[in-house]
């Protein structure tokens, strides 16, 4: 007779899971190389991102006729490369996700927290104003916040910041609420836990699982709203290389240079693309009752 | 010619790990008219076998057998409009939970009327009469107005009692009844148990009673199977099973019965487990708990013929002749 | 029946109190002079600014402001358009219809082909055809719908000629407003073509505005109907030697429209916002480039009274979304 096979622990199960997971795995390649990529653009990009030369405008991509290997992807309506672009715009995309993610984690994590634990006046308050939030179109309470503020990168990430705040706010509270009723949490507060400890101690950690999944996922959100409000002139400005705003300018550019119409979208999409399979994939190995 | 033949039948479940052998091999023979009862505890594959016959065994699993015949057709060959014309009307199965097998979205109508009218052919109105025949005929009073019903609106019993009529609507040669009465109170086990023994009578249907519960099969069948593990261990009259069972597990499940115990000393249960997928023994597979185990019992055991069924053991006997040996 | 409809709808009475609020706000929290931003100009003498403040009625206290305010909005009453000095009900009114028609148009392009994919993908589960119809579905997940357009574009309009770049239709055809949808009002006129041009003016922003819909209900559709697939009474059904057709088109589908109809009511407030991205990209005249318009040119009372205009829409619709359930599955009508 056979001896069964140790169980896995959770941490082995939850690799072993995102393993076989082959869109994940891709998910997490491609992450990873924009990241790096986004790390040394200052040192491998060939070229200034927003330094013009007007001798090379709307040069079409090295594979092309008329393009030349000095510029991979070619040159924009005034001269600058795109290539370096692309890369110097991975750098503030992810900045942007990240601080975006950040932002929202831990002021929606902190609302949800006090919100499912004191209850009452504050949480029906609370939930009153996410419910605005979720109501309200997104892309548009994001511009009416930027229209108050007036334009530009950092008034867009807060903007986008206040519209993903509800996902987290909710996730937490409702984990608190459902923990809250455990016996684990009654026997620390018997045993003179504060409610801060109990808070962050006891009760976040149980959270940490869906509040991953929707980070992950939050991410490529955050990108694909601060590059919406790029295009629409209402977030970075040029001259900076964000992707969304590069395409502002490529509108009129449909007819005469493709290239600058095509590699911002590809790069956002790429990006986008790669958090979401992760995202996909962490949701499926964290959750127990997988859907095989 | 029996009404269901199957032999040589294997249902296997894929996974990562390994493979799950559901059923093993099995045999079994039916004549029309007659009441079988298959008995064995959860995972011997007594549900696997017979829903592998109606041709519901999900995704991952695979079928196959030497033979799967019902009146002389063979259900694995046949093409699948054949298939489904035999199934649902000629064989009709119920389930364990009645509660969970009635689609929520739909009247207690539309459910009886839809094999009425794929089958018999009839209309509406005349599938509507034929339903409210049917619901008279398991029991339910008032059949008119629970005909508008939802199930979400019906009990346990009355659940089940709307399967069975949903089951006979086309009389059917053989119905299977899985565990029909497991998830219902006890009170109303007895009215299921009574009502499907009688239908049985007046349709001259035959019947398979799947169950856990050797007493539950012991009052309505005229043979019993008594598999283990995926394989039919015991198959013998349902008398004979009671007063001199062959297999040592057959007779183990006796023992342990609390309505056979002397009643002062401690109930009878048997040590060890079911193999899983991953500990299945080379040989015969009760040997690892079997009290009579022996060298040989290291090999697959065979199958013996007795006068009025069959044993697969090595060293098949009663415990009485065993406890004068 | 009723009383689960009243009671979704007091819910909703806060979220309305709640946009309304940050309506009212909206204006006093620009930074500089509410004044000179509701009046649009700059460097206002003081006879004219106090003259201002009491016809905008700033000089009540706040309290008093927002119940004005509140009267007003439930009398349909938004203001003016800094602009163009006509109403703002009415300049949304106009324009309405044009972004609903493209909404619509862009929910049953996602409808007609994501359930069937999704059911598809569902049904042939973990073969090539459902890994390649959920890759797809995720590809129009994280697609940006701007760069879709322009790329769309590029390659229909641009490269194969066969669409036209903007507008809802040819600028020869002059076509009767009568029910503010193109389609059915160049359809009832006499002029030659126009039906066909207004089609072909629909079909790229319709597919744009459409493909992230699409994905998601792909998805939600592909999950549904595995979670149903698996339950007692498909095996039943399956047991009644019904054709696989039925089994899953009319047993399975049902119930997995449940959680399809949530997901089709939440895609109204994501339809909006890629409206407002698709209208800008195609110079579709409807309400989305009339906000993005107002904010270049800072057209405030535009803004305040489009937000909550959308806002309202996308409430009831989630309201109806939520009744329709009592009549999909009758179990909740129960509670």
């Amino acid at each position: 007779m056979d001896a069964a096979k140790p169980p896995l622990t959770p941490t082995r199960e939850f690799w072993l899971s995102l393993r076989q997971n082959r869109g994940a795995i891709a998910g997490l390649i491609t992450v990873v190389c924009i990241a790096l990529v986004a790390l040394l653009a200052p040192w491998i990009a060939p070229y200034s991102p927003i330094l013009t030369d007007n001798t090379v405008f709307l040069s079409p991509p090295a594979w092309q006729s008329g393009g030349t290997s000095a510029h991979w992807l070619g040159t924009d309506a005034i001269g600058r490369d795109i290539l370096s672009r692309l890369m110097h715009g991975a750098r503030l995309s992810l900045f942007i996700g990240v601080a975006v993610v950040a932002l929202s984690v831990v002021c929606g994590t902190a609302l949800g927290l006090l919100a499912g634990y004191l209850r009452g006046v504050f949480d029906v308050l609370v939930m009153r104003c996410m419910d605005v939030i979720l109501t309200l179109p997104s892309l548009l309470l994001a511009i009416v916040i930027v229209a108050i503020l007036g334009p530009g990168l950092m008034n867009a990430m807060l903007a986008v910041s206040i519209v993903v705040l509800p996902h987290y706010v909710r996730i937490t509270r409702a984990a608190v609420i459902a923990q809250g009723q455990r016996d684990y949490v009654t026997a620390a507060r018997l045993s003179g836990a504060g409610h801060l400890r109990l808070m962050l101690v006891e009760i976040l950690p149980n959270c940490a699982a869906p509040l991953i999944v929707q980070a992950s996922l939050g991410l490529s959100t955050a990108i694909l709203d601060a590059a919406a409000l790029g295009f629409l002139g209402l977030g970075a400005q040029p001259p900076s290389p964000e992707w969304g705003t590069m395409l502002a300018d490529a509108r009129e550019f449909v007819l005469r240079a493709w290239w600058v119409v095509t590699f911002p979208g590809l790069a956002i999409l790429m990006t986008v693309l790669g958090f979401n399979l992760l995202g996909d994939g962490l949701r499926d190995a964290l959750d127990p009752k997988l859907k095989r | 010619m029996p009404l269901l033949d199957i032999a040589g039948l294997y249902v296997d479940f894929p996974s990562h790990q390994g493979v799950l052998h559901a059923v093993d091999d099995l045999r079994l023979q039916l004549e029309a008219g007659e009441v079988l009862g298959i008995v064995g505890e959860s995972g011997s594959g007594k549900s696997v076998s017979m829903m592998a016959l109606m041709g519901l065994i999900p995704f991952p699993g695979r079928v196959r057998a030497q033979h799967l015949s019902f009146a002389g057709q063979d259900i694995l060959r046949v093409n699948e409009t054949t298939r489904r014309s035999i199934v649902g009307k000629d064989i009709a199965m119920i389930f364990q939970d009645p509660m969970t097998s009635l689609n929520p979205c739909f009247t207690v109508e539309f459910q009886i009327t839809e094999s009425l009218r794929l089958h018999k052919g009839l209309t509406r109105k005349q599938a509507r009469l034929r339903a409210c025949e049917l619901l008279e005929q398991v029991g339910i009073a008032d059949p008119i107005k629970r005909l508008a019903a939802y199930p979400h609106q019906l009990s346990g019993g009355m659940s089940q009692r709307v399967m069975i009529a949903m089951a006979i609507a086309c009389q059917p040669k053989l119905l299977i009844a899985d565990e029909p009465t497991t998830a219902l109170d006890v009170t109303v086990q007895a009215q299921i148990l009574d009502l499907l023994a009688t239908l049985q009578k007046e349709q001259d249907m035959a019947m398979v009673l799947i169950s856990h519960n050797l007493g539950v099969v012991s009052e309505v069948a005229q043979r019993v199977a008594v598999m283990y593990a995926g394989q039919i261990v015991e198959s013998q009259n349902a008398q004979k099973i009671f007063d001199a069972p062959e297999h040592p597990y057959t007779q183990a499940l006796l023992q342990a019965m609390p309505e056979r115990s002397s009643g002062q000393a401690r109930l009878h249960t048997i040590a060890g487990m079911v193999p899983g997928m991953l500990d299945r023994p080379p040989g015969c597979l009760f040997a690892p708990r079997c009290s009579r185990a022996q060298a040989q019992c290291a090999t697959p055991a065979p199958v013996h013929n007795t006068p009025q069924g069959q044993v697969r053991c090595h060293l098949p006997g009663s415990a009485l002749e065993e406890q004068m040996a | 029946m009723w009383r689960f409809a009243i009671s979704r709808l007091a819910l909703v009475l806060p979220t309305f109190f709640g946009m309304t609020l940050l309506a009212f706000f909206l204006i006093r929290l620009v930074p500089g002079d509410p004044i000179e931003t509701l009046a649009g100009e700059r460097g206002i003498d003081a006879a004219r600014h106090a003259k201002l403040l009491h016809a905008y009625g700033l000089d009540q206290p706040l309290l008093t402001q927002y119940g004005i305010y509140i009267g007003k909005v439930l009398q349909g009453d938004l203001g003016k358009s800094i602009i163009t000095q006509t109403p703002v009900a009415q300049e949304f009114l106009s324009l309405f219809p044009a972004t609903v028609e493209l909404a619509l148009c862009a929910m049953m392009f996602a409808l007609l082909i994501g359930i069937p994919a999704g059911v598809l993908a569902a049904v042939k589960r973990n073969s090539w055809m459902d890994h390649g119809l959920m890759g797809a579905s995720l590809t129009g997940y994280s697609m940006p719908i701007f760069w879709w357009g322009l790329l769309l574009i590029l390659l229909f309009s641009v490269q194969l000629g066969w669409t036209p770049v903007s507008g809802r239709i040819a600028v020869a055809y002059f076509i009767e407003p009568r029910t503010g949808f193109l389609l059915i009002d160049s359809a009832l006129s006499n002029e030659a073509g126009a039906f066909r041009s207004a089609l072909s003016h629909l079909i790229l922003p319709t597919i744009v505005l459409g493909t992230n819909p699409l994905a998601v209900i792909a998805r939600m559709t592909r999950s549904a109907m595995l979670e149903v697939m698996g339950e007692d009474y498909i095996r039943t059904a399956r047991a009644k030697g019904l054709t696989a057709f039925r089994v899953l088109g009319i047993h399975a589908l049902r119930n997995a429209m449940v959680p399809v109809v949530t997901v089709i009511g939440l895609q109204v407030g994501v339809l909006f916002t890629g409206a407002i991205l698709t209208e800008t990209i195609f110079s579709w005249p409807g309400v989305g480039k009339w906000l993005i318009e107002a904010i270049a040119r800072r057209d405030y009372p535009v803004l305040q009274g489009g937000m909550l205009l959308l806002g309202l829409i996308v409430m009831s619709v989630n309201v109806l979304v939520d009744l329709s359930y009592g009549l999909i599955n009758p179990r909740i009508r129960a509670h």
